[in-house]
């Protein structure tokens, strides 16, 4: 029933969505291509001219400094024309519509958006009414996906892991807002890790959790038990005065990673987080900053993944004609 | 005065327990002989219904048309035109208007809009709470002196228990009709689909069906102490189905409706981010949808409702969250109708009374029925004629309907009001 407006007619890359709907081969097309542009970071010339002469917008309607920085980054060493533009959703939502603004892009002859808003949703719309040359990647949409994110930690994992078959991944929050948890659940069953499990209290834990094929725990301790990969979450602290959470003492109490309750993982565990870390809240500065700490590989990595998502997508492009 | 003959149709008219092939005899607007052939008749029209259903036309207990305010959305005279082609011979709008119809001058310019499309039966809904705030009571009784035949909320929730004890008090005072969406506000938490599988996977604020059935089990509760007659218009789900039953069985003078898309469609039939899928209350499970066949079966949920909601391109354009909930549901509602008696979910007599003989006994009207003397309202159908959801075929301004582009098995041939022909099909 649903059309995967992702895939062109051959099956490839168009628009980079959600993981919903992309297969293993696929996930398994982007960290290979992600593995051959991370040698690059260490060379005096940057850049390869896969993009050269295509424009990429970057279209940030929710405020972000790293993603947005990496993804320019990606596009320049790509050797494409980039433009950032934030836009206070204020503006958008009274006057001028998301399609309008879209619509005046699209008439500045752009190959590529790079989408990111606060509604769930967002980049679908825009990549089903933009121009069919068009390609749009989700930088994040609501609480419904971050593919890209995704995608940077599965390489990451891939990196020290080497091999998904055997792992048990622990992602550990606010799971209920979190388009990355979603993202990642998809990713990580995709890949075939052995399990995923979601650890949070009920109010930050979406209704139906499990049929994202997930195991779930209302307890730290003994969910981190036979852990491989613990994924930490970040807590927005809008969600103390929604009434989800008594407050962040007693959340990190309860949920928080400190050096003790990394020793009931398995001891070769690693430890990452998207970013950025409310330190004491989720995660213990020893812990982030710790030996078993991946998170700023997580950062590094999300430049070759970016770089291999949009690449992938221009192909099509360019056989297409 | 006309006379009109309708020719050798099924004549299925639950009310009077007819179903037989038969003539159906209109003179002065009125049904005169559903029998025989009158002495002296000479009819100025002849309908022939020959392998075509004769029945009451249709009552349609919650329609948007939206006027006065939102005409860009739709006109009185683009709807009633969809609503005849549709079999539909009465509605009743919610007051969700642009003003509310909260005060008598919009009732009355409701009154002239329908005066207007040659559409008589338009019966408003007035507001129970002024501008549907839930914090005032509306002027009820200079409400219906005006012509409004219940009132209710619309959409919205009336928040505050004890006004809306007290708005059901004076309304059960002049022996005035609520017809409400149960729908608790904080608990639905401005969320606009299911709170399930679906909604999770996609990331979308969602609405738990307890939103429902506990502001209708509040509801019940305020029914037995203020003894007020009331409605609950589109029912969504499971657990409403049998505490209606079980209000039912305890001897509560209450009623309730279903919308016709909710007993055909679920959280699992939405296209992803497809705001054409977008209403309230949103589609449920399977086991939802079981029930209120079942509910609709057993009488439990006595009338099926269009919820029609017709809007601008604009309105459905955008991410799912942000689009407006409804369906413009008008045309599809008998074709809806007759495959649920195609899936044998309710006999095609229910089916028939669901849209007339039970909304008028609802409204306390005189109609629903092919009894003599009664006014002519009746729906002539063919239950094998194909046609498809498509821009030659539909009438209503908006066409925001999830079956767009399906083909569907019955279509009205002609409609009946007062006995004038407001549609015949070409």
């Amino acid at each position: 029933m649903t059309e995967n407006i992702q895939l062109n007619s051959e099956g490839k890359l168009k628009h980079f969505l959600s993981i919903e709907g992309l297969n293993k081969t696929l996930l398994t097309e982007v960290l290979d291509i992600a593995e051959s542009f991370i040698g690059m970071n260490d060379q005096q010339i940057k850049k390869v001219p896969l993009l050269r002469g295509k424009t990429i917008v970057n279209l940030f309607f929710e405020n972000s400094t790293r993603t947005r920085t990496t993804f320019e980054l990606a596009a320049k060493r790509l050797s494409a024309d980039v433009l950032s533009m934030s836009i206070a959703t204020s503006s958008t939502s009274k006057g001028e519509s998301l399609l309008d603004t879209i619509r005046n892009l699209e008439a500045m002859f752009v190959d590529m958006f790079v989408v990111r808003h606060a509604i769930s949703g967002a980049a679908h719309f825009i990549a089903q009414h933009t121009a069919p040359h068009i390609s749009v990647i989700n930088a994040g949409d609501g609480q419904h996906a971050h593919p890209t994110q995704a995608m940077l930690d599965m390489f990451t994992i891939r990196q020290v892991k080497q091999d998904f078959s055997n792992l048990r991944v622990a992602i550990i929050g606010d799971i209920l807002h979190s388009r990355v948890a979603r993202s990642q659940i998809q990713a990580l069953n995709i890949l075939g890790a052995a399990e995923v499990r979601v650890i949070a209290p009920k109010t930050l834990l979406p209704s139906h959790v499990e049929s994202l094929g997930v195991n779930v725990s209302h307890d730290l301790t003994s969910g981190l038990k036979d852990i491989d990969v613990i994924i930490m979450l970040r807590l927005q602290k809008e969600r103390m005065t929604s009434a989800l959470l008594p407050s962040e003492s007693e959340y990190f109490k309860c949920f928080g990673l400190t050096e003790a309750k990394l020793k009931i993982a398995k001891p070769d565990a690693i430890v990452m987080h998207p970013g950025p870390i409310n330190r004491g809240v989720e995660i213990d500065s020893k812990v982030a900053d710790g030996p078993q700490s991946v998170i700023l590989k997580q950062v590094s990595n999300g430049i070759a993944i970016r770089m291999a998502i949009m690449a992938m997508a221009m192909q099509k492009q360019g056989a297409a004609g | 005065m006309s006379q009109i003959h309708i020719k050798q149709g099924q004549i299925i008219d639950p009310a009077n327990n007819i179903n037989r092939i038969g003539d159906v005899y209109i003179a002065d607007g009125k049904v005169v002989s559903v029998t025989h052939e009158p002495a002296g008749f000479k009819p100025t029209t002849v309908i022939d219904a020959t392998n075509k259903i004769i029945c009451p036309g249709f009552i349609d207990l919650s329609t948007r048309l939206r006027e006065p305010g939102q005409s860009r959305k739709a006109t009185f005279k683009s709807e009633a035109i969809a609503a005849a082609s549709a079999g539909v011979t009465t509605m009743c709008l919610q007051p969700d208007t642009n003003p509310v119809i909260d005060t008598p001058a919009v009732a009355e310019l409701i009154k002239e809009l329908a005066e207007k499309a040659h559409y008589p039966q338009i019966y408003p809904i007035a507001a129970l709470t002024r501008k549907l705030e839930g914090t005032e009571l509306s002027s009820m009784l200079s409400l219906k002196q005006a012509g409004c035949i219940a009132v209710g909320n619309a959409q919205q929730s009336v928040k505050n228990l004890l006004i809306l004890r007290r708005a059901m008090e004076y309304a059960a005072s002049h022996d005035l009709l609520v017809m409400f969406r149960p729908n608790d506000y904080w608990l639905g938490n401005n969320g606009c689909a299911h709170e399930g599988a679906v909604a999770t996977r996609y990331g979308l604020p969602s609405i738990p069906e307890e939103a429902e059935t506990i502001a209708l089990a509040q509801c019940l509760e305020l029914v037995e102490l203020t003894g007020c007659r009331m409605h609950f218009g589109q029912l969504s789900c499971k657990r409403s189905v049998i505490k209606i039953y079980q209000a039912k069985k305890y001897g509560l003078n209450v009623s309730a409706d279903v919308a016709i898309h909710q007993l055909h469609l679920t959280e699992n039939d939405m296209i992803p981010f497809d705001s054409s899928y977008h209403v309230l209350p949103p589609f449920r499970t399977e086991e939802d949808k079981q029930y209120l066949r079942e509910g609709l079966a057993s009488g439990t949920l006595n009338s099926i409702c269009s919820d029609h909601q017709p809007h601008d391109i604009d309105a459905k354009l955008g991410a799912f969250p942000e689009t407006e909930p409804g369906v413009s549901a008008l045309e599809t509602l008998l074709p809806l109708m007759l495959k649920l008696v195609e899936q044998g979910a309710i006999s095609l007599q229910q089916g028939i009374a669901a849209l007339s003989e039970n909304p008028a006994r609802v409204l306390h009207l005189n109609s629903g029925a092919l009894t003599l003397g009664y006014a002519a309202d009746v729906c002539v159908f063919d239950p094998e004629l194909t046609w498809q959801v498509n821009a030659e075929n539909w009438k209503s301004q908006g066409i925001n309907t999830p079956f767009w582009g399906q083909e569907f098995k019955g279509r009205v041939t002609h409609t009946l009001q007062a006995g004038k022909i407001i549609y015949s099909l070409e």
